[in-house]
């Protein structure tokens, strides 16, 4: 069966000065998917999550989503399609509580009575709401996360770009961030860089591995912690 | 919680500035009346330099340049037209445009932070420069000659349905005094607004505003173009106080003073800066009258004071020594009802 | 010919001009990115130096080129110690603190020394001829100064144990630190050293600018621009800047008039930063000194 793909680059390359972050990479995103991003340090993932995401103009090659061009868009232009994104260190409204944060990312998108209600319900599947008029500066590093995640549902996006969401939490909050990743992924497709293995294989189906700027191997979790090419570029054995 | 002690405060700042306004012609004398209608043009310049600075954390350090230019415009169109209501307006468009165009200018490069400051300083800089050799009979727009380093007159205000009815200097203190009231509180609602909640979450992560699908670039350069309109209403109303316009509405000094009005009073609420105008009004204007203390000697140590000790500014200081203060009588209470409550159980256990 | 000769002259000195008064500045924000807007004060401080010890029969050059800039030195060393120190990585407080030095240093002079200076002092080099034109002898000397400056500084950076702390902790300063190399001193020692490059120019502008409390404003604009501009590399930012501003203002100064020439130079600045916003050594020639 023929899917539609929503997210595709061609060529993609990321050059800065002498160094090829990314390396003519071509990446097809299916409708519904919820894609894993692995590899290890320095392979390029966040690089190329940056191009997607508008935060990095590529060197060279195209980035569609939903056949229309972006590659070159400022980070607002893709939002703006209806994109939810979450950056690899958290960026909230660290002066402002959980409730102002999730409002702000709501407000966007719907008009205040309808915010209102919204900005409750998420707060609420987030398990945030005891916490909802705390400053975000002052919450521990998992509910920060947690706060982004909300700001990012709360906007319904049909497409979810999230770096890193489990970094820096405890084993019992980054079981419930997967449960609220599958309940995302029933509505949106998604894009996720990760490092966490346990967490991955209770995600995702597909992964992308990253090695040197460019695709190594792209398939389901069982195949790739099998593959011995995969294993030498983690442990760092000679290729 | 917060929101509601910010009304009553806010009530009682507008009772405040009501009974200024009209009590103050009665209580004062006329040269008092005069140099606070100044004062105010300079609070309102503090007013639009908080907005765009305090609430909206963009560093301007030129504010004056469209100070200056509301001031120019305005002298020149009342000198040329018959009344003043089209020249203060054609002065806040103008002001408006100024900053609109500087405005477009630096956001959409992605000019920020330090940099957007030497700009703006340039800017005003330029203003400065370029106006005080206007002094040749040839510098003449419409029917006001320039007039290079001495400048040029500013006519009263008018009423704006008899442009030869002049106002006497009571009635244009009335209007400054209603016009600083209906800025402060139009900036208070604008902050409260959706537009200003976005310009408070640019402020605080830029990035992260972008990323929800705000351009960032759009709202700062709408609220740096309010915050020129204001400058240029500023300048109106200066020109009133003073009687003149001159080039050094431009230089660095009123460029300087506008920036310690703010560090004075605070970057955090919007009626510091205000304060912190007509304070540092007073102190220079009762340095003037005796000679021994330098007013720049002054100045420079208020700054340098309040840049290493209260970088936050008065106001918020003191808004935190309330805070701590309630918080500490909200604890007193609560132990002494703890302590009530051990006491009854134990005098319950003892029957 | 010799008509262009003479134009030539002027710009060349246009730019020296913009060069000499910007690399104290330069050298202060290229090491610690510090903006030193009492740099103009600085200026001022040796020009009156340079007065005041002439006027107590000190000799003119000895008075330039050594007093200035010790006593400026002197008084850079004083203020980073009581007042720049505290604020390191405080950008934006810096500026304001040294906005507000610069406002007590002019109040102090004026209290001191009064409104206007007593004397000026003449150029101590006299008219040369150019052909048929007469050109200043003192901007040609000036020009001179200007590139020996500059070869000084880049010796010291590139050829000493002070300079190779200095740019090493430049660079990376919490590395330089790790090494034993205390950040401090290093710090205290270049905003001295900038202050004394500050004090010579205004000392050797002094009989050109005249001497009175207020010339700061007029130089701290330009310097300020020159620097900002030319990015953070400090001798080549500076010279790349200085010659492309001072060549704007030259040739429009020549084609329509001072006033025109000066919104020039700081037009260009403006579009400079526009298209660069790091400066030109953010862009160009990154890894220079």
């Amino acid at each position: 069966m023929r899917q539609e793909v929503v997210v595709q680059t061609r060529d993609l390359s990321m050059r800065f000065g002498g160094v090829v972050a990314n390396d003519r990479v071509n990446f097809d995103l299916y409708a519904g998917e919820l894609r894993c991003l692995i590899g290890p340090n320095g392979a390029g993932k966040s690089t190329f999550f940056k191009c997607l995401t508008g935060q990095l103009k590529p060197s060279e090659g195209v980035v569609m989503i939903r056949e229309e061009d972006t590659t070159g868009y400022d980070p607002h232009e893709v939002a703006q399609l209806g994109v939810g994104i979450k950056t690899q260190i958290p960026n909230v409204f660290d002066g402002l509580t959980v409730e102002e944060n999730v409002q702000l990312s709501c407000r966007r998108w719907h008009d205040a009575r309808r915010t209102q209600v919204l900005t409750a319900e998420t707060l609420e599947r987030v398990r945030l709401g005891d916490i909802r008029k705390r400053t975000v500066g002052t919450l521990a590093h998992g509910q920060r996360q947690w706060v982004e995640l909300a700001m990012v549902m709360t906007a319904q996006p049909w497409l979810v770009l999230l770096d890193e969401p489990a970094a820096g939490m405890t084993d019992e909050e980054t079981v419930f961030t997967a449960d609220l990743i599958r309940e995302i992924n029933k509505t949106a497709s998604m894009i996720i860089v990760e490092h966490d293995m346990n967490f991955i294989r209770s995600i995702a189906n597909k992964v992308t591995v990253f090695h040197r700027g460019a695709i190594l191997i792209e398939d389901t979790m069982d195949v790739i912690s099998a593959d011995p090419v995969v294993r030498e570029v983690y442990l760092g054995h000679k290729h | 919680m917060r929101q509601r002690r910010e009304n009553i405060a806010l009530v009682a700042l507008g009772i405040v500035g009501l009974v200024v306004m009209l009590g103050g012609p009665h209580v004062l004398q006329l040269f008092t009346i005069i140099n606070l209608t100044t004062a105010i043009g300079l609070a309102v310049l503090a007013l639009s330099l908080g907005l765009v600075w305090g609430h909206g954390g963009i560093l301007c350090f030129g504010q004056t340049a469209f100070f200056g230019t509301g001031a120019y415009v305005y002298a020149v169109a009342a000198q040329s037209f018959g009344g003043t209501t089209g020249a203060a307006l054609l002065a806040i468009a103008a002001a408006a445009a100024v900053a609109a165009i500087l405005g477009y200018f630096m956001f959409y490069g992605r000019i920020s932070d330090v940099y957007l400051g030497v700009i703006t300083l340039t800017v005003t800089l330029i203003f400065f420069n370029l106006l005080r050799r206007t002094s040749g009979p040839e510098y003449k727009i419409g029917s006001a000659l320039l007039g290079g380093f001495n400048g040029t007159t500013a006519p009263p205000l008018t009423l704006p349905w008899d442009s030869n009815a002049v106002l006497f200097p009571q009635q244009v203190f009335y209007v400054a005094m209603g016009a600083l009231i209906i800025a402060y509180f139009g900036c208070v609602w604008l902050s409260r607004s959706h537009f200003g909640r976005v310009c408070v979450a640019i402020r605080e992560n830029e990035i992260r505003a972008e990323l929800l699908g705000y351009d960032a670039r759009l709202y700062k350069l709408g609220l740096f173009t309010v915050g020129g309109g204001l400058a240029g209403l500023a300048g109106i109303l200066i020109a009133n106080g003073i009687g003149r316009v001159t080039p050094d509405l431009f230089n660095l000094s009123y460029a300087a003073q506008a920036i310690i009005w703010v560090i004075v009073g605070g970057r955090g609420t919007l009626i510091g800066p205000v304060l912190g105008a007509f304070t540092i009004f007073w102190l220079t204007s009762w340095l003037g009258t005796q000679s021994h203390f330098n007013i720049n000697i002054v100045l420079g140590i208020v700054m340098i004071l309040f840049v290493l000790l209260l970088p936050r500014g008065v106001v918020p200081a003191l808004i935190d020594l309330v805070d701590r203060w309630t918080r500490r009588k909200m604890n007193q209470r609560e132990r002494m009802r703890a302590r009530r409550r051990t006491g009854r159980r134990a005098m319950q256990q003892a029957e | 010919m010799d008509f262009i000769l003479a134009l030539v002259l002027q710009i060349i000195y246009g730019i020296a001009n913009l060069a000499l008064i910007g690399l104290g500045l330069a050298i202060i924000f290229g090491m610690m990115r510090v903006i030193n807007l009492a740099h103009g004060e600085f200026l001022m401080l040796g020009g009156y130096t340079v007065v005041v010890s002439t006027n107590l029969s000190a000799n003119i050059w000895i008075a330039m080129l050594v007093l200035a800039p010790v006593v400026v030195g002197i008084v850079g060393v004083i203020v980073e110690r009581l007042l720049i120190r505290f604020l390191y990585g405080r950008t934006v407080d810096t500026l304001l603190a040294t906005w507000g030095l610069s406002l007590l240093l002019v109040g102090l002079v004026t209290a001191i020394f009064g409104p206007q200076t007593a004397t000026t002092i003449s150029a101590p080099i006299g008219a040369i001829e150019i052909g048929a034109y007469a050109s200043s002898g003192y901007e040609l000397f000036l020009i001179l100064l200007t590139l020996a400056v500059f070869g000084a500084v880049y010796a010291v950076l590139r050829y000493t144990k002070l300079g190779l702390l200095a740019r090493g902790t430049m660079q990376r300063a919490d590395i330089a630190a790790t090494l034993g190399v205390s950040t401090s001193r290093i710090y205290m020692i270049t905003f001295g050293l900038g202050s004394a490059v500050a004090g010579l120019a205004g000392g050797v502008l002094a009989p050109i600018t005249g001497v009175v409390p207020t010339i700061g404003a007029t130089y701290i604009a330009k310097a300020f621009i020159t620097v900002i501009s030319g990015g953070t590399a400090i001798l080549a930012g500076t010279a790349a800047a200085a010659s492309l501003l001072g060549a704007m203002n030259g040739i429009v100064t020549f084609l329509t008039g001072p006033t025109v020439g000066e919104v020039a130079l700081l037009g260009a600045a403006i579009i400079l930063l526009r298209l660069m916003p790091s400066g030109i050594t953010g862009r160009f020639f990154r890894r220079s000194l």
